[in-house]
Parts: structure tokens; C-alpha cells; sequence
């Protein structure tokens, strides 16, 4: 799997209870692109990113990644390949300490204990969070929390990055150093977020989401100079912007 | 709801002392859960009038508490805490069982008083060593050295995620619960329509949280195996802490240290 | 309706830990048959449910006085009996291990009381049979009344269990017939406000999520859980009678207790009767041992700062 490439065609969801979160999306992701996917709440966000990784799948429409369609033969790969942040920090935290957590996905591909150890340190490292390692998950503060997730995440060593509102909830240090981090990942990313000064700093590409639909599709300077779309939305531009204006 | 906090405070308080860096929080847990097997068995063997024979065994308690840097108040806290239950039927006793036992300086007690008394001492004794495991232990590892012992790992499992997310739901169950109480204009008590309308919003919300847990575990490569460190090792220490504690308990068991300490200090009098 | 260690003797303990370790095995087995270990975090979240729910409490209509879910039976018709007892067994565990709610030598049998019977006998034994082949068919009406009696079977064998245990530990002096008229209406009250209750969470979620239980709750067979609950009945039973006959201590006093006081003295006169020096000499090693051990701590606490 070479080729980091996402792709959806004609997307469809309805949640049991007949909410239709998402409708007829189809987007195309190059290898080594960082998207930004804004919308307001309720957009479909989240529902998108979660069938990226096949985590939901739906009847109508199909995801690819790296040229290999989601379904429930390929979960292994594409789950391995595909580094899933959740939105709820809490959801993702389940294990007795920071280390282990870390460890899990490790773990499950069954790695010897000594190369876990590794890429425990490592990803902890990476996040800025190694003094946390033998904290139980219920006494970090919700930044750490998130720091930590995002650090199960690189622990599994992804080849594409898909983040729920990764800087929610972070101090302006560590959402600086979560941005230098993800502008330091060569491979694609895809950030849900509402945090448009972030979309500025690191993504080349957004896509705009409105009650389940792509509205728009394209470079940040085009996309938060529209201001009837970003109205329509329920956006604004960015705060960096709205000051120099 | 504060009832629900003071209760999450309480659970956390215990396991934080784990974390202190002593010669029992390094101890394998394993030692200190048979340990504490042996302890609670051997304090029950005693008969029902037994009261100066299980003092000696307070020794253990009050060492594992010094050693791992447990304050007693916690202890002494806790076990007031839990004491109704043994005091609600323990206080039978004396009402029941009249005949005089004990005669202390002319005064008559009666059985049932001297078999409320030893009911007392040992719930004060069992339950506090089996916080004190928790306190020098850590659930986490407690978990562990469980599960080496043979406890299924369904349940270890079950009982590390009881453990994380206890705090999330009753976090959530307090908050419904204050929101409840802000617009029930001073109505404290909850009928059961409104109980059951508010237990089943938390069990939806559970059940969506259990959903996304499992999501996101999936997503990290779970296939229904928990795969868990296994470092525990069993070191010559291990051995001494376990095999030391079980010739004390022993000890206790078969000699009435009190009396026979009370036989020589009264010989010594005058 | 915890039992607490204080109150019961080592044999009554580890019997009923033997019954409750080996319903244990037999359920962690039949769920990894059944591929169920996937529902590891849906069981976690329960437990943390049920621990966080038994917080709250509800009054009891007309008796001014509060209860609170038990849980076992709501787990029990949410994800079937396996899963519903490991679960019930994890919060008396922690309850147990944090807050001393009835001691570890006391758990197994509060396992068995409060897990083994509301999720076996409670739920497959009554709420099964009542509801039939088809439940989610039945009507809100049937679904309260089966609910309520599993919830009342389930609380009146439970409470009958805790009375025949501590009988046969003998630590009480509680009558039994005494103890039995104290019991067994408190839990019928309490039993049929659970279930209440708990009808009233069950038809709740069949409404609002009514896709939950096609998918989760398995149908079981009764006959393996059959066997499990004979298993741990014959244990007590046999264990209830190899006390009484090897011990007879424990069960004949109570008895007699009960039959009358007229042996109480001769019974006194049976343990040591004790005079005045004697107690002296306790009262004095009392003291002395109780300076020692503070003593010690004392000084441990000293060193290790
Ligand atoms: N489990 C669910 N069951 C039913 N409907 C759902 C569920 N989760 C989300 N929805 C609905 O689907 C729609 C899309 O939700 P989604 O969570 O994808 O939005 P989002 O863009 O991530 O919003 P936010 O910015 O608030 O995170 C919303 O209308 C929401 O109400
Ligand atoms: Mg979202």
C-alpha cells in the first residue's frame, strides 16, 4: 500500500433511527494531501470520517483506500493503514494506564513486548506526553487526554491520518505542537475540525460539509473568502483573518 | 447527586497511593492477594466469643498501611462507612444471647455483647485488609495478578473497563441528576417514573458510549483478544513477603499472644 | 442485602466461592463459545452503569423509605444471563475491594445471592418462561408482570440465601424464623419496586431503541444454566449439612436459640466461665498488644519518611 489515497463515491448514510447524516458524497484524496473538513454541527463530520476506516458502512456508495475497497474483507488492512482519532477523547482512552492505552493497537499486531515498548515511547514523545506514561487515562486533564489518543494513533505507525477535531480542548502550546506534528507526517490527512486558524496553518484543501453534503470542494483562500458559502454553513472566516481585515 | 461524586472521590482516593514508590507497591501482586486470602481466613477461624486472641493480628493492617504510606484516617473512614451493615446484625446479638460470658471486675457481660464485640473486630480487620491490598496495589495490578492466578480474563477485563468508566457514567449520571434537581423545585426524592425516565436516558447514553468504545477499539486492531503486559515476575522477595506472612497469621492462630503477654506482665507486678 | 465477612464462617465463605467460581467459569466459557468476548466494552460500560445507577436511589411507594436496581436482571434480559453475571460479579467486586461493601471472604456468596439467582433463576427460570417464545411481541402489561415477578423470585431466594447462610455460619444469634419475618417482606417490597423499575427501563428502551435487543440478547438454552444453579444449590446444600454434622455447634445453638431460652445457661456455662484475675490478665495483654502494634506502625511510618 504505497498509494495513500482515499476516495468515496456516491456515499450514503442513514443512522438506524432514520437520521440521513450523509448524501451522495464523493471526494478524491492524493497521497500525502492534509484536507480540512469543516461544516457546523450536525454537518456529517464525523459520520464521514468514521466510514473511512469501515468503522460504519453503508448500503449505498463505496470507499477506497489505496485501491482497496472497505468492506468487511479488507477491515484488517485498511484498519491498520487507516489511524483513527474519535472525537471523545474518553472513548478512546480505555485501558488502566498510558502506556498500556498506547499500547493496544501495538500490541494487536502483534508486535514482541520490547519493539511495543518502542513505539510507545516514541509516539508518547511525539505528543510531548512521555512524563504521563504510568498515569491511569481518568486522572489526565482533557488535553492530555487528547494527546495521548492521538499518540495511540501514531503508536500503530498509519500510513494515513483521519482526526476528529484534533485540537479540541488543547492549550495553545500543545495545539502548536499538534499542528508542527501533523505538518511533520508526510502521508494524507484528514481533519474534522472546527478550528479554521488550524485549516489555515496546515491543510492544503477543504472540504465544506452542510447537512450531509459536500458544498464545496478547495483551497482555503478561495473557500473563507466566500462569504455567502461560509454563511450558508454556519462559518465564519478564520479569527487571523477577520482581525487583519 | 453529590452522594455520586463523594462515591467517585472515594474510589479514586484509594488507588492513588499505589503510585507511591515503597517496598509494597513494588511487591508482585500476587503475593499480596494470597496474603490477603490467608489474613481473612484466618481472622473468620476464630470462634464466635473470640475477642483478645485476634487482636494480634491488627499488626498486619496497621504494618501494610505504615509501609505503603496509606493514612489510617482512610481506613478508619471507610470501614465507618461500610460498618452498618455488620452493625445491623451484629446488634442482635447482645438483645438475643443474655447469659452472662465475661465476668469483668464483678461485672457480668453478657455472650451476646462479647460475640458483638469480636463481630466488630473482625469486620474491621478483614475489610481493612482488603482496602489496604487495593491501596498498595493498584487495581490495575491487582487486575493482573488476578488474572495470573486463573480469575478468568472476561472478568479482569470486565473489571479494568467497570473501573475507567464508572467515572465517565456516574460523571454523566450526576449531571442528569442535577439538571433533574434544578428543575424539580425542591422535590429531592425521585418517584420511579421519573427514576426510570432518567436510568434509561443513562443506559441509551451507555450503550452509545459502549458502541464508540468498541469502534475505536476496532479501529486499533482489536479482534476479542485483550492482550496485556505480562510482567509480573515472582522474585525471591515476593516469596519472603508471602511466606513471612503466612507464619505470622499461623502464629496468631495458635497462641493467644495477649494472654499469655497479660500472664507474664501480671506475674511481673508485684 | 450484602453479607459481610464478619458474619460468616470460612467453610459457609469458601463453599459459596467454590459455587460462584464455577458459575464463573461456566459463563466466561459459554461467552468465548459464543464469540462473545467482542462485547467486552458493551459489558464494561454496563458494569459502570449498573455501579453508577446503584447511586441512585428511588422511593419506595408508601413506606417513606428508598431502593435502588439491583441490576442483575436488567443486564440479564439486556445481554442474556452469561454476560448479565460477569458483569453483576465485577461491581460486587469492586464494591467489595473499594468500599469494604461485605468483605472478600463474604463475596462469593454475594455473588451467588445477587448475581447467580436474579440473572438465572430471576430471568431464565420466570421472565423467559413468562414471556415466551417471542418477547419483544408482548405487551407493555405482560412484560411488568413477568419483570416484576423475576425481580420478587429472584429478591425472595436471594434474601431465604442470605438467612440459610448466616444460620449456618452461627456468628449471629438471629432466630431464624426471626430473621426470616425481617427479610422476606423487606424484600418483596423492594423486589417488586426493582422490578417495576426495571419493567419500567426495559419498555423504555424498547421503545427508543428498539433495534437493541434483535441484536444483542442471545437465546439460551435453559438446560446448561439448570445444571449450574443444581450445582450450587447441591453444593450449599451438602455443605449446609456436612456443618451441621461436623460441626454441630453453629446450627443446633441457633436452633435451640430459637426453641427457647431455656439452655442458654447451660450453654454460658459450656464456654469458660472466667473470673476476675483471669480477665485482668486479658484486659492487660489486650493493652500491652495493642501498644505494641501501634507501636510498630508508629515507627514504620517513622523510618519509611
Ligand atoms: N448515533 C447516531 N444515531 C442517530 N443519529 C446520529 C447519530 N450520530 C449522529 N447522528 C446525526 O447525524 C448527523 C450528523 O452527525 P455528525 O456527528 O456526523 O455531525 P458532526 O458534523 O460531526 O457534528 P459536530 O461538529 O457537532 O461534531 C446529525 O444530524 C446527528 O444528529
Ligand atoms: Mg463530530
Amino acid at each position: 500500500m504505497s498509494r495513500h489515497l482515499i476516495e468515496a463515491r456516491g456515499l450514503t448514510y442513514r443512522y438506524p433511527d432514520g437520521t440521513l447524516a450523509l448524501s451522495d458524497i464523493s471526494f478524491r484524496i492524493g497521497h500525502g494531501e492534509a484536507v480540512a473538513v469543516i461544516g457546523g454541527n450536525g454537518a456529517g463530520k464525523s459520520t464521514l470520517l468514521l466510514h473511512l476506516n469501515g468503522s460504519l458502512q453503508s448500503g449505498a456508495g463505496e470507499v477506497r483506500v489505496a485501491d482497496l475497497p472497505v468492506g468487511n474483507a479488507t477491515l484488517t488492512q485498511i484498519r491498520n493503514a487507516v489511524g483513527m482519532l474519535f472525537q471523545d477523547p474518553d472513548d478512546q482512552l480505555f485501558m488502566g494506564s498510558v502506556f498500556d492505552d498506547v499500547a493496544f493497537g501495538p500490541r494487536n499486531l502483534g508486535l514482541p513486548e520490547s519493539e511495543v515498548a518502542g513505539r510507545v515511547n516514541d509516539a508518547l514523545a511525539t505528543v510531548g506526553a512521555r512524563h504521563l506514561a504510568g498515569r491511569p487515562p481518568y486522572r489526565l486533564s482533557g488535553g492530555e487526554k487528547r494527546a495521548v489518543a492521538i499518540a495511540g494513533v501514531i503508536a500503530m505507525a498509519p500510513s494515513i491520518l483521519v482526526l476528529d477535531e484534533p485540537s479540541d480542548g488543547l492549550d495553545p502550546a500543545a495545539r502548536r505542537r499538534l499542528i508542527n506534528l501533523l505538518r511533520s507526517f508526510s502521508h494524507t490527512r484528514i481533519v474534522a475540525t472546527h478550528d479554521l486558524d488550524l485549516v489555515l496553518d496546515l491543510c492544503s484543501r477543504v472540504l465544506v460539509m452542510n447537512r450531509g453534503r459536500i458544498e464545496a470542494d478547495g483551497k482555503p483562500q478561495a473557500i473563507f473568502t466566500d462569504t455567502e458559502l461560509l454563511a450558508r454553513c454556519q462559518l465564519e472566516p478564520p479569527l487571523s483573518w477577520q482581525r487583519r481585515s | 447527586m453529590s452522594r455520586i461524586d463523594d462515591t467517585l472521590r472515594e474510589l479514586r482516593s484509594l488507588d492513588s497511593f499505589a503510585a507511591l514508590p515503597n517496598t509494597l507497591t513494588r511487591l508482585d501482586p500476587r503475593a499480596k492477594i494470597l496474603a490477603t486470602f490467608f489474613y481473612i481466613a484466618v481472622v473468620v477461624s476464630f470462634d464466635r466469643y473470640t475477642i483478645l486472641a485476634l487482636l494480634p493480628l491488627a499488626v498486619y493492617p496497621v504494618i501494610l498501611a505504615a509501609l505503603g504510606d496509606v493514612p489510617p484516617s482512610l481506613i478508619a473512614r471507610k470501614l465507618l462507612i461500610a460498618s452498618p451493615f455488620a452493625l445491623m446484625i451484629g446488634i442482635f446479638n447482645p438483645l438475643l444471647d443474655r447469659a452472662p460470658l465475661v465476668d469483668l471486675f464483678g461485672m457480668d457481660i453478657a455472650a451476646g455483647w462479647v460475640s458483638f464485640a469480636s463481630i466488630l473486630l473482625r469486620f474491621a480487620l478483614t475489610v481493612s485488609a482488603a482496602l489496604l491490598l487495593v491501596a498498595t496495589t493498584g487495581f490495575h495490578r491487582v487486575c493482573a495478578g488476578l488474572n495470573q492466578l486463573g480469575v478468568p480474563r472476561i472478568l479482569t477485563t470486565q473489571l479494568l473497563f467497570l473501573f475507567r468508566y464508572a467515572e465517565v457514567l456516574a460523571g454523566e449520571a450526576s449531571r442528569m441528576g442535577t439538571a433533574r434537581e434544578l428543575r424539580a423545585c425542591g422535590r429531592r426524592r425521585l418517584n420511579l417514573g421519573v427514576y426510570a425516565g432518567l436510568l434509561g436516558h443513562l443506559l441509551l447514553r451507555a450503550l452509545e458510549r459502549a458502541q464508540r468504545i468498541h469502534l475505536a477499539m476496532l479501529a486499533r486492531g482489536f479482534d476479542g483478544e485483550m492482550r496485556g503486559p505480562h510482567q509480573l515476575a515472582w522474585r525471591r522477595t515476593d516469596m519472603f513477603f508471602l511466606v513471612l506472612c503466612a507464619a505470622c497469621f499461623a502464629l496468631a492462630r495458635s497462641i493467644d499472644l495477649p494472654r499469655a503477654l497479660g500472664h507474664i506482665l501480671l506475674g511481673a507486678l508485684p | 442485602m450484602h453479607m459481610a465477612d464478619a458474619l460468616i464462617s470460612p467453610v459457609v465463605g469458601a463453599t459459596m466461592w467454590v459455587a460462584a467460581g464455577a458459575t464463573l467459569a461456566y459463563c466466561s466459557r459459554t461467552l468465548r463459545q459464543t464469540r462473545q468476548e467482542q462485547l467486552a466494552p458493551l459489558m464494561g460500560v454496563l458494569g459502570a452503569f449498573i455501579f453508577a445507577a446503584q447511586m441512585i436511589n428511588f422511593s419506595i411507594p408508601l413506606t417513606g423509605s428508598s431502593g435502588h436496581l439491583g441490576g442483575g436482571l436488567l443486564l440479564a434480559i439486556l445481554l442474556g444471563p452469561h454476560a448479565a453475571f460477569v458483569i453483576i460479579t465485577s461491581v460486587l467486586t469492586v464494591q467489595a475491594l473499594f468500599f469494604g461493601d461485605g468483605g472478600l471472604l463474604a463475596l462469593g456468596a454475594n455473588i451467588c445471592n445477587l448475581g447467580l439467582l436474579p440473572c438465572f433463576v430471576g430471568y431464565l427460570l420466570i421472565y423467559q418462561p413468562l414471556l415466551g417464545p417471542d418477547p419483544l411481541a408482548c405487551s407493555a402489561r405482560r412484560v411488568g408482570i413477568a419483570t416484576a415477578l423475576a425481580a420478587i423470585g429472584g429478591l425472595q431466594l436471594g434474601a431465604f440465601s442470605v438467612v440459610m447462610l448466616t444460620l449456618f455460619s452461627g456468628i449471629s444469634s438471629l432466630p431464624v424464623d426471626g430473621f426470616l419475618l425481617l427479610m422476606q417482606p423487606i424484600h418483596l417490597a423492594i423486589g417488586l419496586v426493582e422490578g417495576l423499575a426495571t419493567a419500567a427501563i426495559v419498555l423504555f428502551l424498547r421503545r427508543a431503541r428498539p433495534d437493541l435487543f434483535s441484536s444483542i440478547a442471545p437465546a439460551s438454552s435453559i438446560k446448561p444454566l439448570l445444571g449450574a444453579v443444581c450445582l450450587a444449590t447441591a453444593l450449599t446444600a451438602g455443605v449446609g449439612s456436612w456443618f451441621a454434622s461436623t460441626q454441630p455447634d453453629g446450627l443446633e445453638w441457633s436452633i435451640a436459640r430459637t426453641s427457647g431460652a431455656t439452655e442458654q445457661t447451660d450453654h454460658a456455662r459450656s464456654w469458660p466461665a472466667v473470673d476476675t484475675s483471669t480477665s485482668l490478665e486479658g484486659l492487660l495483654g489486650a493493652a500491652a498488644t495493642l501498644s505494641l502494634i501501634l507501636g510498630i506502625g508508629f515507627l514504620l511510618r517513622r523510618l519509611s519518611k
